[in-house]
């Protein structure tokens, strides 16, 4: 096969499947699961440029866990992944409701990336810091953190800690290691990498974790963090969570289409592995790994987790205005839940009546939580928060002009 | 003030800074100091020279070229607990950084509560009168105080710009240091045609060796007057005071030294009192800090106004090369302005 060279003008990638086409996963190439290796956690980066090129698999289309990187996690580490991850759809669904019947301005779910988050929250340690995007709310349920106080801020309700400030999911929790999150794309990516030479710096042996989406890397803070990160050895994870949709754009635009996602860090001489990013052993595994590396002292590790936005973007969104509507059915790597359920009965460890038992009690725990929640108000319903308390902590000690504005206001 | 008797001595305003960081390190184990050239070298000014050595590549590092990056990282590590004090090599290369700045550093104590904050300050050398061009020269100022959440300081002179520094360094709020590099090693008037004279002949540049800091949000009256009330920081007040020497107008000047918060008090007073106001800045006009200056002082001192208020900026152009005495605002053409207002 040659090159396609071209003349004819301005390239400019174009998605392989609109709206009105069947939809084309012709170009994934998906190796089989448990066929790539597993280095040694304290190899060369050089040594490991495949690993960004292929794609670190554990369950096969039965549920067999396969090769080297199975066997990381526990039967129970599994078990609480996968009530995590239904909880995570729950909870979206939910919302997403919530947000239509007019109870908040705004939701995005994370339908179909719930592994991503919730297999790395349970191979980090609570003590690390995460550094998420909006779409990793799967980190603060798989660290256990109240649902009631999620939906609070989803409703910027009277029990709302950021006290009605922030948009709907920009949640942030120090406790539960949930950096707050920034509407500004790719923020977050070299805060994390300081948060690490920080906790470097003092021979901590906590760690930070960062997610950014594939589209958000043309940003330039994710080149600034990868190399602040390569040159100060920081212990940090740097994931790119590619769905392969940044809103309408197809992750060509973002400069997939001759490369990987992982292929970016070999030029800052980072390790970079490409995992399938709904395979809950191979995400929770790969974690792991770069984990123990940067606690070894190994420096930062890049992860591209190959996945699917299964959704629109966000409430304000339609996909079906750009992508065929059946392209999420066709995508090949499926469903993290399905695959985890799959592969913990072919292991005996769990059956398709506890599966029952667990969506209902996950539905059932929403609810509750959302009823719990909602006595505390909606957007436009209920008690409300002080509107005062908008001139408070812009600075630790209100200046004389907000003191100033705050009399003016009359609130 | 916290100043104990201790023993001063004269300084130039860049080894005022320079012993601020010091201090700081020592003080404080959470201080990092991080930026281009600042670790081996000791900064291309020479603000952080010795302190690599004296404090370790751990506290006192070279960075990547990259400013949004020094920013961003700085911002993670004063989430971990960090106090890191930060260079940007020219005030007109802080652009880079501002998504870091403005989305980031600004808003983090508000939009997370205070369950985080950003303890961080931003050393940049600014201003013109140097022959700096259009790109090491700019007075951005205006950029920033626009923003809610940061705190913005300028000192005018050694004794508060290690003052000013120790305190910009332990608050907990973002502040942006930006430092006049036409003062690093003298005061100066605009008069360009006339040697450099040195520190040492300035009462400001006597400098007590240890610990002390200067307020932020309070101006200080550098000179009293009764005929018209001149506002102005950074190399802008000794122009200021050569203007008014030398047209021999009782102009009382006020060094505003931080511009947000701004000491609204201290200017209302003394335009109540000289019922005229002349403000100066480096920067273009448009929009600059001097529009707010000017808004206020018309909001609060509207009735004992008896001219209008008159500012004195650079032009609406970027700051040009050849033409620097023609762009920059020195003491002639604020004493046009002066003498013009007190005639009104």
């Amino acid at each position: 096969m040659t090159y396609p060279l071209n003349r004819g003008g301005l390239h400019v990638p174009e998605a392989l499947s609109r709206p009105a086409d069947e939809p084309d996963f012709s170009h994934v190439s998906i190796p089989a699961a448990g066929t790539v290796a597993r280095p040694e956690i304290d190899a060369y980066p050089a040594s490991m440029r495949d690993y960004a090129y292929t794609l670190i698999r554990v369950l096969d289309e039965d549920g067999q866990a396969l090769g080297p990187w199975a066997g990381d996690a526990s039967v129970e580490t599994l078990l609480q992944g996968l009530r995590a991850m239904q909880l995570v759809r729950a909870y979206d669904v939910r919302m997403m409701r919530a947000q239509r019947q007019g109870k908040t301005s705004f939701y995005m779910k994370s339908t179909g990336e719930e592994a991503v988050a919730v297999a790395a929250a349970l191979a980090l340690d609570r003590q690390d810091m995460c550094f998420p995007t909006y779409r990793q709310q799967g980190l603060l349920i798989a660290r256990d953190w109240s649902m009631v106080d999620m939906m609070n801020q989803v409703y910027s309700n009277s029990g709302d800690r950021l006290k009605g400030r922030q948009m709907p999911v920009f949640y942030s929790s120090r406790e539960a290691g949930f950096f707050s999150i920034s509407g500004n794309l790719g923020t977050q990516y070299s805060q994390a990498v300081g948060w690490a030479m920080a906790s470097a710096s003092d021979a901590d042996s906590r760690i930070a974790a960062a997610w950014i989406g594939e589209g958000a890397t043309a940003e330039g803070d994710f080149h600034h963090a990868l190399t602040f990160a390569s040159v100060y050895q920081a212990p940090v994870i740097l994931n790119v969570v590619n769905n392969q949709w940044a809103i309408s754009s197809f992750s060509g635009i973002a400069g997939g289409e001759r490369t990987t996602f992982a292929a970016r860090g070999l030029g800052y001489g980072i390790p970079s592995l490409r995992v399938d990013g709904n395979d809950f052993l191979a995400v929770y595994a790969v974690t792991n790994w770069a984990a123990a590396r940067a606690r070894a002292g190994g420096g930062p590790t890049l992860i591209e987790l190959f996945t699917y936005r299964a959704e629109g973007h966000s409430t304000s969104d339609d996909p079906t205005k750009y992508r065929p509507a059946a392209e999420s059915e066709a995508w090949p790597l499926g469903d993290p839940i399905e695959r985890l359920k799959t592969h913990l009965i072919t292991r005996g460890a769990w059956s398709q009546d506890q599966h029952d038992a667990m969506v209902k009690d996950a539905d059932e725990q929403v609810r509750s939580a959302g009823r719990e929640s909602e006595r505390l108000g909606t957007l436009k319903e209920g008690e409300r928060l002080k509107a005062s308390s908008i001139f408070d902590d812009v600075y630790k000690e209100m200046p004389a002009h907000l003191i100033s504005q705050l009399e003016e206001s009359g609130l | 003030m916290t100043l104990v008797a201790q023993e001063a001595r004269t300084m130039s305003m860049i080894e005022a800074i320079n012993q601020a960081l010091d201090i700081a390190l020592d003080h404080d184990p959470s201080v990092m100091i991080f930026g281009q050239d600042v670790g081996y070298f000791g900064g291309v000014f020479r603000a952080t020279e010795g302190l690599q050595d004296r404090y370790g590549r751990g506290r006192v590092f070279d960075a990547p070229i990259t400013e949004a990056g020094i920013v961003g990282v700085a911002v993670g590590m004063g989430c971990y607990g960090k106090r890191p004090v930060v260079e940007i090599q020219f005030a007109d290369y802080i652009y880079p950084a501002a998504d870091q700045i403005i989305s980031e550093a600004a808003r983090m104590r508000y939009r997370t509560c205070g369950e985080w904050w950003s303890p961080l300050t931003i050393r940049s050398p600014y201003g013109g009168g140097i022959y700096g061009g259009q790109t090491h020269s700019q007075s951005p100022e205006g950029i920033f105080t626009h923003v809610a959440g940061l705190t913005t300081v300028i000192p005018s002179n050694p004794y508060d710009a290690k003052g000013l520094l120790l305190a910009a360094i332990e608050s907990d709020d973002p502040v942006l240091f930006f430092e006049p590099k036409r003062l690093y090693h003298g005061p100066f008037d605009g008069y360009h045609d006339k040697p450099v004279q040195p520190w040492a002949n300035h009462p400001d540049s006597i400098v007590p060796e240890g610990h002390y800091t200067v307020p932020l949000g309070k101006a200080r009256v550098l000179q009293e007057g009764e005929a018209v009330t001149v506002l102005a920081y950074g190399t802008m007040v000794h122009v200021a005071i050569a203007a008014a020497a030398e047209t021999g107008i009782d102009a009382e000047v006020i060094d505003l030294r931080t511009l947000v918060p701004l000491d609204l008090d201290t200017i209302v007073a003394s335009v109540s009192k000289t019922g005229r106001c002349v403000i100066v800045h480096e920067a273009t006009r448009t929009c600059g800090f001097g529009a707010e200056l000017a808004a206020l002082v018309q909001q609060h001192c509207f009735f004992v106004l008896e001219a209008p208020i008159e500012r004195v900026t650079g032009w609406d152009t970027p700051y040009p090369h050849a033409f620097e005495w023609e762009y920059f605002p020195g003491p002639a053409r604020l004493g046009k302005t002066l003498q013009h207002i007190i005639e009104i």
